[in-house]
């Protein structure tokens, strides 16, 4: 069914009785061209694209709970693509055209919303390092603007500017980075990717890896053996759990990521803005509440919910930033794994195992690389080589050295 | 920001320099990790008390504290 305001006005006239489901609820097939494993929005991405661009239809996502239930419904919804270094910077360009174009290409809502992502600078030498970055964004293309302190104050005349400890000087503006609808984003390549006849398969989990000799022919699932030519991962923080089915050590660790959202307030804050002197980013949804995180849960873990201690220093760096909002109570909070990286980069690479191929490594950062990471997979999986803005992604840099240390903070995931 | 700090999996060592294909047993051991979802031995800092480095067992799904003892003295 395609979504128009035609179809809309037919079903407002017809009391809403002829809306069918969004996808198809497949059984699984014996066999299938290619096996994602990980129904979130990365692996229904992959899906997507390997019919859309590559042709491949004949194509299953399993997915061992619901569509939706993972990281793909747990996140802060940011997109942007304000990054540094040559290996991040072009990928993450092309995640933001996508998204600039997702709403068309998939018929689908997915509240893609421009609004702009500022990160804020406290001290001359920080926004020195924000200056290089915005440079580093122009020469790819990429819009940067940095702004002095007069021109945030016209933004958020609330924000603590004369805070003793972190003064505001400025900040770097990205105005086509903004939030886009997170549950949406997973329906829209669900449906999409079902309309042009990729099974999706929910509660069906990976028990084990159909192995001939080294290749991988396909999986074991709790709802039986399915077969493939290709195996293609991309479950998040159960990255190391299903890597050690095929028997490999990953650079990863998984750690739990917290996530807010308070009651619903009146339009507060225009886009997204992060804290500079901590880590504290936030941004306000359509319906009104504040959706904001900090840090990770420092250790690691696969609880997904987080603990008391770092709800307490998310909450600090919002009353550092924004004391104009203390009075507003928290609603929600929750937690999703994060597959933290060793240099806080991604891997999307072939494996040791031929027919096994890896998309992994996405640290709290995942959400916004959806897009791409979907493109990028699905080409390596159809054609078995890179594709030009994922080529740093290599799982062998951890041993080569080309690491992609955005952070700077070298092989410490809980870091990044 | 808290009186225990975090070092990471217990079971990563520093590899001998002499031994051979150092270089593979250095990346082992400074990237390459199990990351179970259960039992998983750590090292904890005493940070904010006596100083201690603690070895604990915890249970990565639950937080569930295991075991705790002090680390054997690493020998040099």
């Amino acid at each position: 069914m395609r979504y128009s305001i035609f179809t809309l006005l037919r079903q407002s006239l017809t009391g809403h009785a002829g809306w069918t489901p969004a996808w198809r609820d497949a059984e699984p097939k014996s066999d299938y061209d290619i096996i994602i494993i990980g129904g979130g929005g990365h692996g229904l991405a992959t899906a997507y694209y390997l019919a859309k661009v590559h042709g491949i239809t004949n194509v299953a996502v399993l997915e061992k709970g619901w569509i939706g239930s993972g990281n793909a419904g747990r996140n802060t919804t940011i997109i942007r693509s304000n990054y540094l270094l040559a290996g991040n910077n072009p990928f993450y360009e092309w995640s933001m055209k996508l998204w600039e174009g997702l709403e068309q290409e998939l018929n689908y809502n997915a509240m893609v919303s421009q609004r702009g992502v500022l990160n804020l600078y406290h001290s001359d030498a920080q926004r020195d390092v924000y200056a290089r970055r915005g440079n580093a964004m122009r020469m790819h293309d990429v819009d940067a603007e940095l702004l002095d302190a007069r021109a945030v104050r016209r933004m958020l005349p609330y924000l603590d500017y004369e805070n003793a400890r972190f003064p505001i000087h400025g900040g770097l503006l990205q105005r086509r980075g903004g939030t886009a609808r997170h549950d949406a984003v997973v329906w829209g390549y669900a449906r999409a990717a079902s309309d042009r006849g990729v099974d999706i398969i929910q509660n069906c989990e990976v028990t084990g890896l159909l192995r001939d000799g080294a290749s991988v022919v396909g999986v074991e699932t709790t709802r039986g053996a399915i077969r493939a030519r290709k195996v293609g991962m991309a479950v998040a923080g159960s990255t190391s759990r299903v890597a050690r089915l095929a028997g490999l050590r990953l650079p990863i660790e998984s750690y739990v990521l917290q996530a807010f959202v308070s009651e619903a307030i009146k339009p507060f804050i225009p886009g997204v803005v992060t804290f500079g002197a901590g880590h504290f980013y936030i941004s306000q949804s359509d319906k009104g509440g504040l959706v904001f995180g900090g840090d990770l849960d420092g250790y690691n873990s696969y609880a997904q919910r987080g603990n008391l201690p770092t709800v307490e220093d998310v909450c600090e760096g919002a009353m550092a930033l924004m004391p104009a909002i203390g009075r507003v109570r928290v609603l929600r909070s929750w937690g999703g794994i994060t597959d933290m990286s060793m240099d806080g980069s991604p891997i999307i690479d072939r494996t040791a195992l031929p027919g096994l191929y890896l998309n992994a490594g996405w640290c709290y950062g995942g959400f916004k690389a959806t897009p791409a990471s979907g493109w990028c997979f699905a080409h390596l999986i159809a054609r078995d080589e890179a594709h030009e803005v994922a080529r740093a992604y290599r799982l062998d840099r951890f041993a080569s050295g080309h690491l992609i240390d955005e952070r700077g903070v070298g092989a410490q995931p809980n870091l990044h | 920001m808290s009186e225990f700090a975090y070092h990471g999996a217990a079971a990563s060592q520093r590899p001998d320099p002499d031994t051979p294909e150092v270089d593979l047993a250095y990346y082992e051991a400074v990237y390459l990790r199990d990351n179970p979802a259960g039992p998983h031995k750590e090292l904890w800092y005493h940070a904010g008390g006596c100083r201690s480095w603690l070895r604990v067992t915890r249970d990565t799904r639950t937080h569930e504290i295991l075991a705790v003892n002090f680390p054997a003295p690493v020998n040099t």
